[in-house]
C-alpha cells in the first residue's frame, strides 16, 4: 500500500473513532481517549529510534515536557502582548521544532554512546531541562503554570471534543510518518545500524546520519505530542509533565506491541492506554505503573518480540509449513538413505 | 599504471602496544594479494585502518587516486573499498536480498546511478545467483550454514561494487571442498577486474590465489614479493616456523 492510500485508511479510521466516541455522548471519553491517544504518538516516535534504530532512549519526558513548555511559553508571551493569534495546530508545529532541534542537538551530543550509556544520556538529558523548567520563572518554574482553555470551540463544540480530534489526527500523521521510514530506504538503513553498525557502514550507510535523522524525527513528534497538554490538563506542573510514566510507557508499549513495525507502537498504546485508564477509574490511579511493569515482565518472559512477533512465530508453525519441510527431505536425494 | 592503494609508513597503536609500525604497500589495479602473517600480527588491524573502522594515527592512505586519511567507513565504502569480515556480520533482521540490497540502495545509490526497485530487485537476485545462494534469498541469515554465511559476506561486499575487495579470513574454518569454493568466487571476481587482498591461514588457498604475497610480523612488514620467493625467505620461515 502506498503512503498516500494508508494515510487516507488512517484518516477513515480516525473519523470512525471520532463519531463512535462521539455517539456515545460522554465527555469522558474524551478524556481518557486523549491519552490513549498521546501515548500512540509517543511510543511511535520512540519507536522509530528505539525500535527501528535500536537506540534506546529513557528522554521521551523531556522531548513531551519540550513541547508542553513551548506552549505554556508562548501562551504567556501571547498573555503578555494581548494577541491571542496563535492556534493550537501552530502551537504543535511550534513544539515540535523546538524537540525536533533538542533532539538534533542531544543526537549530536549522544550518539557515538551505544547500549546502556546511550540510555542514561538521555536519561539525564531530562533531568537536565527538568532542573532548566524549574528554574526558569517566566514558565512558572517549580510552582508550575496555568492555562486557561477557551470553553468552547466553533462547529465542533467542547474544547475537550478538539483536542481529541487533533491527537488523532496527529496519531494518524505520526504512524503515516513511521510506516513512511520503515518501506523506504531510510528504514533500511536504520535496520543496519540496529543489526550491526560497523557492517552497516562498511556496507555505506552513513550510520551517524541517519541515527541524527532518526533522533530528530523521533523528537520532533514527542515534542508535537506534548504542545496540546497544557491545554488539556489545565495546570502544568514539571514534576509529573517530567514524570516516568511518559518514559516507562512509551517504552513499554512498543515492547509490547513488536518494535520492528508501525503495528506495534499502536497495538501496545491502545492495549495499555486503555487498560491503564480502567485500572485508574476502578482500582486507582497508582496502580498505573504496576500494571506496566507487570505486563511488562510477563511480555519479556514470554514473547520478547512482542504481540506481532507472536503472531509471526504462530504463523510459522502453521500445519502448511510443516508440509513444506516434509516436501522438501523427500525431494532432496541426500534425506534419503 | 597508477597504483590503486597505496598505504604509506602507516602506524597504529592502542596504548603502549604498537600494533602497525611503518607499513608501506602498494596495489596494483587488477593484483590478486596475499596478506598473511601469525595471529596478532596485525593483519586485521591494517584492514581496519585501511577502510576506516580504525583511524591510523601515522602515515597515510590513498585509494584511487585521492587521500582518504581521516574518511568514515562509508565514505571509503563509496569510493570503492569494501571488505568482507573475519567473522560474518550479517544483518541479522533482514533476509538475504535485504542484506545485499543495503550497499545497493547507500553505496551505488550514493554514485549517482539511481535504479528502479525492479531493477534492484533483479540486481540482488542476480548477486545472490553468484554466489549460489539465490535459493535461500528469502530465508533469514540464522538459515544458514557458516560457508553460506561467508558467502553472503562476498556478496554483500559485491553488492557495492567496488574496485578493491578486502576479503578478510573469508575461508577460515571452512572444509576443503568449502574453501574451494570461496576461491573459485573470488577468482571470478578479480577475472571481473576486481582488485583482491587475500588475508588468509589457509597456505594452500593463499598460495593458490595470489600473485604477490605480504607478510606481517609483529606489526612490521618483513616480506614482499612473488609467492615463491617470499616463502623461501629465511625471515618468513623464523616468523612462521620458529628457531
Amino acid at each position: 500500500m502506498r503512503t498516500t492510500s494508508f494515510f487516507i485508511v488512517c484518516l477513515v479510521v480516525a473519523a470512525a473513532v471520532f463519531g463512535a466516541s462521539v455517539a456515545i455522548g460522554n465527555d469522558y471519553v474524551f478524556f481518557a481517549g486523549y491519552v490513549v491517544l498521546q501515548y500512540i504518538v509517543l511510543s511511535t516516535a520512540w519507536n522509530i529510534l528505539g525500535g527501528y534504530c535500536g537506540y534506546v532512549n529513557f528522554g521521551t519526558a523531556a522531548f513531551f515536557a519540550l513541547g508542553a513548555y513551548s506552549t505554556v511559553a508562548l501562551y504567556k508571551v501571547m498573555t503578555d502582548t494581548d494577541f491571542y493569534g496563535l492556534p493550537l495546530p501552530v502551537l504543535i508545529v511550534i513544539g515540535g521544532a523546538v524537540s525536533g532541534i533538542v533532539g538534533f542537538g542531544m543526537g549530536y551530543l549522544t550518539l557515538r554512546l551505544r547500549g546502556a550509556f546511550f540510555a542514561i544520556a538521555t536519561l539525564a538529558l531530562a533531568v537536565v531541562l527538568q532542573t532548566l523548567v524549574v528554574n526558569w520563572d517566566y514558565v512558572g518554574g517549580s510552582r508550575g503554570a496555568y492555562i486557561l482553555r477557551p470553553e468552547n470551540v466553533p462547529i465542533i463544540g467542547s474544547y475537550i471534543k478538539y483536542l481529541f480530534l487533533i491527537m488523532l489526527l496527529l496519531a494518524v500523521v505520526a504512524l503515516s510518518v513511521a510506516r513512511l521510514i520503515e518501506h523506504s530506504r531510510l528504514g533500511y538503513g536504520l535496520a543496519t545500524i540496529r543489526d550491526d553498525e560497523l557492517a552497516a557502514e562498511a556496507a555505506g550507510v552513513p550510520t551517524l546520519k541517519l541515527k541524527l535523522i532518526a533522533t530528530t524525527i523521533s523528537g520532533a513528534l514527542m515534542g508535537m505530542a506534548g504542545a496540546p497538554f497544557p491545554y488539556y490538563i489545565g495546570y502544568l506542573q514539571p514534576d509529573s509533565t517530567f514524570g516516568l510514566d511518559y518514559a516507562v510507557n512509551s517504552i513499554a508499549m512498543p515492547l509490547i506491541g513488536g518494535t520492528t513495525s508501525w503495528l506495534g507502537p499502536l497495538i501496545g498504546a491502545i492495549l495499555l492506554g486503555s487498560l491503564q485508564q480502567i485500572a485508574t477509574v476502578t482500582i486507582s490511579s497508582a496502580v498505573n505503573l504496576l500494571v506496566v511493569g507487570v505486563i511488562l515482565v510477563l511480555f519479556v518472559i514470554l514473547a520478547p518480540n512482542g504481540i506481532i512477533g507472536l503472531v509471526h512465530t504462530y504463523w510459522q508453525h502453521k500445519p502448511e509449513d510443516f508440509v513444506g519441510r516434509r516436501k522438501v527431505e523427500t525431494e532432496s536425494p541426500e534425506a534419503v538413505p | 599504471m597508477t597504483d590503486l592503494l597505496i598505504i604509506e609508513n602507516l602506524g597504529k597503536r592502542f596504548g603502549g602496544f604498537v600494533a602497525l609500525e611503518n607499513i608501506s604497500l602498494s596495489v596494483t589495479p587488477g593484483e590478486r594479494l596475499g596478506l598473511i602473517g601469525p595471529n596478532g600480527s596485525g593483519k586485521s588491524t591494517l584492514v581496519n585502518c585501511i577502510c576506516g573502522t580504525l583511524r591510523n594515527e601515522r602515515g597515510s592512505v590513498h585509494f584511487d587516486g585521492r587521500s582518504i586519511n581521516g574518511l568514515a567507513a562509508h565514505q571509503r565504502t563509496h569510493l570503492g573499498l569494501a571488505r568482507s569480515f573475519q567473522l560474518p556480520r550479517p544483518f541479522l533482521s533482514l533476509n538475504l536480498m535485504d542484506n545485499v540490497r543495503i550497499p545497493l540502495l547507500y553505496t551505488v545509490g550514493a554514485r549517482g546511478t539511481r535504479r528502479s526497485t525492479g531493477d534492484i530487485e533483479t540486481r540482488c537476485v542476480d548477486l545472490l545467483r553468484e554466489v549460489g545462494l539465490d535459493a535461500k534469498a528469502r530465508r533469514m541469515p540464522k538459515d544458514l550454514t557458516q560457508v553460506e554465511m561467508r558467502k553472503l559476506e562476498l556478496a554483500r561486499a559485491m553488492a557495492s561494487e567496488p574496485k578493491l575487495l578486502i576479503a578478510d579470513e573469508a575461508m577460515a574454518g571452512l572444509t576443503h571442498s568449502e574453501v574451494e569454493e570461496i576461491l573459485t568466487l573470488l577468482v571470478r571476481l578479480n577475472e571481473q577486474g576486481v582488485t583482491v587482498i587475500l588475508i588468509e591461514h589457509i597456505m594452500r588457498a593463499v598460495m593458490s590465489f595470489s600473485r604477490r604475497i605480504v607478510v606481517l610480523v609483529s606489526g612490521k612488514k618483513i616480506a614482499d614479493g612473488l609467492p615463491d620467493d617470499v616463502m623461501r625467505d629465511p625471515e618468513v620461515e623464523r616468523a612462521y616456523l620458529g628457531q
